[in-house]
């Protein structure tokens, strides 16, 4: 047949490198920023939007979204034209979806710091820019199925699957974990409450991880480890079974957040058994990663993209054998809350992401701009200051999260705790924190060198932005299988219905464990003490949302004997049914704060806001004096309260009516109580506190956790 | 514990079904691919596995 001539978008291409590259320095230097905030807590004083709570959700975003999100765009433009015979199916969709993705990334880079958040991590953008994200991903998932349509090559290869998963999968993630009311232009509450708040958002923090920093990874293995060591991959077959496994079982394995915790212990279970099984597939895929290099190992000597890619896949085995293990409910009560998970991710996000993608980045750098690159000798620097990065990164990381989990858990003869202040655990693994920031820093001028390293590499090369290729057309043949064709081949040459089986096996997972959550919400053991916040408290919590408190502190005791000692009464699933967004925390750099009503006076609060070492020499939270200046913003009290009416809290007529006057008599009463402190009206005696955002804040903290002691707890 | 969470199914007829449910559809999926992965002729595997490796070089290369 006579074979058509057409172009290759590499310009595409090279728009996603950059901003790969660009976003990758911002991502990590905002993480290396908080990483210092462990050690120097005041270095950022005073300054309310480069604060942790607010800085932490930037750096996750950064680099999850927009270093890793515009590397697997980059790889994705680059090996589906190539793998399909055919340019992009639309160069306008193509810029939609770059620039749209990058003005995303810009309003999320604004928005967090300012506070704006719902809290839900890797979730947190306010309601304006979710909708943007759905759009721009539709954009792209037209553009993908499109170009796959057109396409001149018969079979679809398995790197695509790959890359339709991510896309299915992220859209039904996305919606489903971002449903919430708005209240006004920047602010909504989830459409779910407490506990199933808490399932949907750990479905949806699970399969980020799986969908967003796995499945995208893993399509772009499959095509630049082989095209790197220039042979084919191990197993063909492994690939298939690799991908359906991987995607049916991925999905179930988001309970396995929410071990111990108040969630239903079906569902804790249900997480546990499919993270177990989670390793088979995982491995596999690892296993066929590595074995590409079969006979090719004398060549990793010399090319550092594919020391790059062992490390990575390397990576990749470590934190699926270990996430695994962390699903073990024993294990899990260890590691859940310190710094072990932290650790675990960064093998996943250093080794695994960061490193496969550079290594793609160089290999591209070399074909796009075609030319030698600028120096492999810088390139081979990168990798071993990075790997050293990542164990420096890391290893101080669990050892300190062991460290801190044993000292949590030690008990003096007697039945005390033998840290029972908090604080001791902390100080203990501050050499630890120093150590994990110096791991970051080797990582991040690791990746400074690649910047360089391809800036030259482009400077000294030329530039064909369209690339000419010629390849014969698709004949036309039937819809329908034909005689001795595979199944499964005959399934992958009907995109729309593999793309449909694709969604159906993710949704399998997710169906079955969420609905008979939201669908049978009486089910919920009613704890009739339990009743919706004051407008105060209301206020006050939107301030710790806004603050980021939940990124250091959970509101979730577990039902532990060191836990009940050292916090109180373990948390009940009927103590969360009006809390929207669900605030449990994931991470205890702090000590949990479920119980903190009434553990201390209001003026303790209050002196600890303006300083934490105030009243506890050591500590290592920041400041928050603008809370104690800054007035309360009451302008959408009505508002939220009417919304929360809609989403199902029993807010009364006369509470929304009369809110204004409620909050300010609660404010007037936390003042009162701050006034019977003489070092108080001495100090802040004509600053007219009751009307700050402090007065909030403090009335939130107080109520916490203390409506089951106003009632016995009845079930129905 | 479980005192607080047993409650959370009983309204749900049968709930003991859906683990049950699932792991069959799982494990009927999982050897049915098995299977067809298996039955694929190794002309085929080895055509599909070398598709990365195709000659993309274009032809206005710079060499």
């Amino acid at each position: 047949m006579e074979k058509e001539q057409f172009y290759y978008d590499n310009k595409i291409v090279k728009l996603f490198l950059i901003a790969t590259i660009a976003w990758g320095i911002v991502g990590m230097t905002v993480g290396l920023m908080v990483a210092f905030l462990f050690n120097f807590p005041n270095y950022m004083e005073g300054i309310s939007w480069l604060s942790f709570g607010r800085l932490r959700p930037l750096h996750t975003n950064a680099v999850i979204f927009a270093f890793v999100g515009n590397g697997f765009f980059v790889g994705m433009y680059y090996s589906m034209q190539r793998l399909l015979k055919t340019r992009m199916f639309s160069d306008t969709l193509s810029k939609i979806h770059f620039w749209g993705w990058q003005l995303i990334i810009v309003a999320a880079a604004i928005t967090l710091p300012l506070g704006l958040t719902s809290s839900k991590e890797y979730a947190e953008l306010e309601w304006p820019i979710d909708i943007a994200i759905t759009l721009i991903w539709v954009v792209m998932g037209i553009n993908m199925i499109g170009t796959i349509i057109k396409r001149r090559q018969r079979h679809i290869y398995v790197a695509i699957w790959f890359y339709i998963a991510t896309f299915v999968t992220i859209a039904v993630l996305h919606i489903f974990n971002n449903l919430e009311l708005p209240v006004s232009a920047f602010k909504s509450y989830s459409v779910y409450a407490g506990v199933q708040d808490a399932m949907v958002q750990w479905w949806y923090g699970h399969n980020a991880v799986a969908f967003f920093l796995t499945t995208p990874i893993l399509g772009l293995m499959y095509y630049f480890v082989p095209k790197a060591a220039n042979r084919p991959v191990y197993s063909y077959r492994l690939s298939i079974v690799h991908f359906w496994s991987l995607i049916f079982i991925y999905i179930w394995a988001g309970p396995h957040h929410l071990l111990y915790t108040a969630l239903p212990e079906w569902a804790q279970n249900l997480g546990t058994v499919f993270s177990i099984m989670l390793i088979f597939p995982s491995w596999g895929g690892m296993i066929n990663g590595l074995l590409t290099l079969r006979g090719a190992w004398d060549k990793v000597r010399e090319s550092a993209v594919l020391k790059f890619f062992v490390v990575a896949i390397t990576g990749y085995g470590m934190s699926t054998f270990e996430g695994p293990m962390l699903s073990f409910k024993s294990l899990n009560a260890i590691g859940h809350y310190t710094d072990w998970i932290v650790a675990h991710v960064h093998i996943g996000t250093l080794a695994w992401n960061g490193f496969l993608v550079a290594g793609m980045l160089y290999w591209l750098a070399t074909k796009l701009w075609k030319t030698e690159l600028y120096s492999t000798k810088l390139a081979n620097a990168h990798f071993w200051i990075g790997t050293l990065g990542i164990l420096f990164y890391s290893i101080p990381l669990y050892v300190a999260g062991f460290t801190q989990a044993l000292m949590w858990k030690d008990f003096n003869p007697d039945g005390t705790l033998v840290y029972g202040n908090f604080l001791e655990t902390v100080t203990q693994i501050l050499p630890m924190y120093a150590m994990r920031a110096f791991g970051g820093t080797l990582y991040l001028t690791g990746f400074i060198l690649l910047a360089y390293n391809i800036y030259k590499t482009a400077k000294a090369g030329s530039t064909v932005e369209d690339e000419l290729v010629e390849a014969a057309p698709l004949k036309v043949i039937s819809k329908r299988r034909l005689a001795g064709e595979g199944w499964h081949s005959w399934l992958e040459r009907r995109t729309v219905l593999f793309t449909i089986l694709t969604t159906v096996a993710i949704l399998i997972g997710g169906a079955i464990e969420i609905i008979p959550l939201i669908v049978v919400p009486s089910n919920i053991p009613k704890i009739t003490s339990v009743k919706p916040y004051t407008p105060l408290e209301l206020e006050g919590r939107d301030i710790y949302i806004r603050e980021g408190c939940n990124n250091c502190h959970s509101q979730m005791i577990r039902p532990f004997r060191s836990e009940v000692e050292r916090y109180g009464e373990y948390s009940k699933a009927g103590e969360f049914v009006y809390d929207r967004p669900f605030l449990w925390g994931s991470k205890r750099t702090g000590p949990d704060l479920h119980r903190i009503g009434g553990k201390y006076n209001d003026n303790w609060h209050f002196n600890h806001m303006f300083d934490p070492r105030l009243t506890s020499p050591g500590s290592m939270m920041p400041r928050y004096p603008w809370l104690l200046t800054d007035d309360l913003d009451v302008s959408d009290t009505e508002a939220k309260m009417k919304g929360l009416v809609t989403l199902g809290t029993p807010y009364t007529q006369f509470e929304i009516d009369k809110a204004l006057f409620l909050l300010r008599n609660q404010a007037e009463e936390v003042e009162k109580n701050l006034r019977q402190d003489p070092e108080f009206v001495k100090n802040y005696g004509d600053s007219n506190m009751e009307t700050k955002e402090i007065v909030a804040l403090i009335a939130y903290l107080q109520r916490l956790g203390t409506d089951i002691k106003k009632g016995e707890t009845a079930q129905n | 514990m479980i005192r607080f969470v047993k409650h959370y199914f009983e309204g749900i007829t049968d709930v003991e079904i859906y683990p049950i449910i699932s792991l069959l559809l799982f494990f009927i999926v999982f050897i049915t691919m098995l299977i067809h992965v298996l039955r694929i002729p190794k002309k085929n595997i080895e055509k599909i596995s070398n598709l990365p490796l195709e000659g993309d070089e274009n032809i206005n290369n710079y060499e």
